[in-house]
């Protein structure tokens, strides 16, 4: 079992980090071959930098556009973020100070993820619209993600697991060298589902995270007629004629 | 024609988001282009007989396409259906079509997208909402992609600035190719080419009216303000949309910009050659149309060694000569390239090039150079309408925002009563006229009366509380609709008219130069 589950996140890792740098570098090496930023939009680089960090940390257009699926998608978001963080202490030792601060906040946060993820849910099901445009998958994703963070919570709180083990696997998973991982249902499910969502990441819409950064409407200065912006392959219809 | 038996929808008490009412507008098809309209633009003439080429030649498009466009990519790949968007189209809000709501419009493409271009749509297609491309769905297409008017007003509130004009220009690119094109922008597009302008307005009969028009405000201010077409040297290019050359309440502008050239004395120029200043290629997401198009700009300035070039109120002219110019033609400043260079090397780039008759006339009037009677606006009480091209796809001035301040200026130096509309209506968050994007034809009336609704909410506010009788817009798309649609709203069309209209009304001819 332990050599499965060993195999089992060496190829999600590989799934996962192969998967997203084929898809970074697709969206990188496209060409964008017009100036389309959603106006008014920055006219700096460094103000496009600004308007990125606001769309990132703080979802301003989702901000805009409904203060419920923003309110949802930040407590998950900002929730999950934490659990992460306070993941680390799984991955290294000695645990990095920062990471220590950060260990009670992060055990919050899992009711945080869980909540903004069940607020998501609700509005999937019981909202007309959103309904309307959810795919099975939609609904697969938060059940997996729901999976995960209810599974985590639940050795948090009630059926404790050795956590000096998980964290031998770990650690050892780090060197080739496979420790035993203590025998316990919630933490196989809690493992396994994080396992399905590095898998189907580089594959899904789990692809906006990387997809931000390269959206043009949002990383495009606004400087048009300033300095000329042509794409290759525009260039070339210009030596044709 | 189905005019008259339309009605339009009720006003929402409060703005509550429509209730879902699948298919209502799935009857709606524009006139699809026939062969020879196609084939003058090199598209193919018509829908193949063998479905299965169409097929294969959409999908192997789509895929050229995904390689040209990263909008498109990644567009395609980021929608997490999170919803926001949802209730932001108007076409949405006055039809309740699903279909209509900006992410399902999307999904009409993206369905395909998944089905031939990823691993999961390949795999598990029911799962992913990943569909064959059928016959049924080129239709759909055909139907809903010709119902979006390409506003971006989604792209405002979508987290990852999906702009679903992008994909909406894609998927018509797609129906072109396959020789499945609208009738009324492929028909207009050959007009430029042919004749120089959308509405196929020859050389002579333009020389006619210009001349018409000198005479009608010699004969109404007694001032001989002039129309120039085609004079060599000038120092200003003007380049309008031809609906400015005789269309009510167009006209009105045109008077205006005369006008202003007259009292700043500036010697200006218009062009046989560039017509016209709108550009349909984007509407069909066709880079080589838009760029075929704009080259008629960059060719009639060279020509008549023109200093500047200053486009007229139209939205998605400004959009296109703001943003794409300088990239299709070299119309702009900053080419290091020497195809661009033989162009900005005459232009005089102490100004803005492009530049916007608003920016133009706000910087005379920051002068001091232009003087007005602003008592003569006074039975006008006006509002301003942001057309949606110029506020989410553009700018005037040096900062973020000058879009929605400029025309605002001018307006409240040429005239005394000023009344915005709903926060939530102008601005970057302004909703589209309803006839944007190519969709001004008479087939899509409906669908005009309806996605003007949350607009005509918004004037109804304004007429109501402050006495509004005047909207006033800077695009001759949506001076053409809603002088077409507020009467269906029990508007009378002569409250609409263009920025310009009002600096005319007020403008003092005598008193400079």
């Amino acid at each position: 079992m332990n050599i499965l589950i060993a195999i089992l996140f060496y190829a999600a890792t590989a799934i996962f980090v192969i998967g997203l740098m084929i898809k970074i570098v697709e969206f990188a090496r496209t060409p964008a071959p017009l100036l389309i930023p959603t106006t008014p939009g920055p006219t700096t680089a460094s103000g496009v930098v600004f308007r990125m960090f606001r769309e990132v940390v703080f979802f301003e257009s989702l901000f805009k556009g409904s203060l419920w699926i923003w309110a949802f998608g930040a407590m998950f978001h900002f929730g999950l973020a934490l659990v992460v963080v306070r993941h680390l202490r799984y991955f290294v030792e000695p645990v990095w100070t920062w990471v220590a601060i950060l260990q009670p906040f992060g055990m919050y946060a899992g009711f945080l993820m869980v909540a903004g993820l069940g607020g998501l849910m609700a509005r999937r099901i019981l909202v007309e619209r959103i309904r309307y445009i959810s795919t099975p998958s939609d609904h697969l994703m938060l059940v997996l993600l729901l999976l995960i963070g209810l599974t985590g919570l639940g050795m948090k709180f009630f059926m404790h697991t050795d956590i000096v083990a998980v964290k031998a696997f770990f650690i050892g998973l780090m060197c080739g060298d496979i420790q035993p991982l203590p025998v316990h249902p919630g933490l196989y499910i809690h493992l396994l589902s994080v396992a399905v969502l590095m898998i189907v990441f580089p594959f899904s819409k789990l692809l906006h995270a990387p997809g931000i950064f390269f959206s043009p409407t949002r990383n495009q200065i606004d400087n048009p007629r300033e300095k000329r912006h042509i794409a290759p392959w525009a260039a070339a219809l210009e030596a044709k004629n | 024609m189905a005019g008259p038996d339309i009605k339009a929808p009720a006003y929402r008490t409060i703005p509550i988001i429509p209730a879902l009412q699948p298919d209502s507008m799935a009857h709606l098809k524009c006139y699809v282009a026939k062969e020879n309209i196609q084939e003058a633009l090199g598209f193919k003439g018509k829908l193949s007989d063998n479905w299965q080429e169409t097929h294969d030649a959409v999908i192997a498009r789509m895929g050229e396409l995904l390689k040209k466009y990263r909008s498109l990519r990644v567009f395609m790949d980021s929608c997490v259906h999170c919803g926001s968007c949802t209730d932001k189209c108007h076409n949405f809000i006055g039809t309740g079509d699903p279909k209509n709501m900006p992410v399902a419009r999307q999904d009409l493409l993206r369905s395909v997208y998944r089905r031939y271009f990823t691993v999961a749509g390949k795999l598990f297609p029911a799962l992913v909402g990943a569909r064959d491309l059928t016959r049924e769905v080129l239709d759909e297409w055909y139907n809903y992609f010709w119902q979006c008017t390409e506003c971006r007003r989604c792209s405002v509130f979508c987290p990852y600035g999906i702009d679903t004009a992008e994909i909406t220009m894609a998927a018509r690119e797609l129906l072109d190719f396959v020789g499945y094109g609208q009738k009324y922008s492929n028909e207009i597009i050959g007009k430029v080419h042919k004749i120089g302008n959308n509405l196929g307005l020859p050389g002579p009969a333009l020389l006619d009216t210009l001349q018409g028009l000198e005479e009608d405000v010699k004969d109404e201010t007694g001032f001989d303000v002039r129309f120039p077409l085609d004079v060599y040297g000038a120092e200003v290019l003007f380049v309008t949309p031809s609906a400015d050359f005789f269309a009510e309440p167009h006209i009105e502008s045109t008077i205006g910009y005369g006008k202003v050239f007259h009292a700043a004395g500036i010697s200006w120029t218009m062009s046989t050659k560039a017509s016209e200043a709108g550009n349909f290629g984007m509407f069909i997401g066709s880079y080589d149309q838009l760029r075929k198009v704009a080259m008629r700009v960059r060719e009639a300035a060279l020509e008549l060694g023109v200093k500047r070039i200053v486009v007229g109120e139209c939205g998605h002219a400004w959009r296109v000569a703001y943003a794409f110019w300088n990239t299709l033609t070299g119309i702009g400043a900053g080419a290091k390239d020497p195809f661009a260079i033989e162009l900005q090397k005459q232009l005089d780039h102490r100004y803005k090039q492009p530049t916007h008759i608003c920016e133009f006339t706000w910087d005379l009037i920051q002068q001091g150079r232009l003087k007005f009677d602003k008592e003569a606006n006074d039975h006008r009480i006006i509002t301003f309408h942001d057309s949606c091209n110029v506020a989410r796809g553009s700018r005037m001035g040096d900062y973020a925002g000058g879009q929605f301040e400029i025309p605002r200026h001018v307006i409240r130096a040429v005239a005394n009563n000023f009344h915005d509309m709903a926060p939530e209506t102008i601005g970057e968050k302004t909703f589209c006229c309803g006839g944007g994007g190519g969709v001004l034809n008479d087939e899509l009336i409906e669908l005009r009366v309806k996605g003007a609704l949350p607009r005509m909410e918004a004037l109804q506010r304004v007429v109501d509380d402050h006495g509004v009788n005047f909207m006033a817009l800077i695009c001759a798309i949506c001076k053409a609709q809603f002088s077409k649609v507020v009467p269906y709203y029990g508007f009378k069309s002569g409250m609409i008219g263009g920025v310009h209209q009002l600096v005319s009304t007020a403008i003092k001819l005598g008193n400079e130069q």
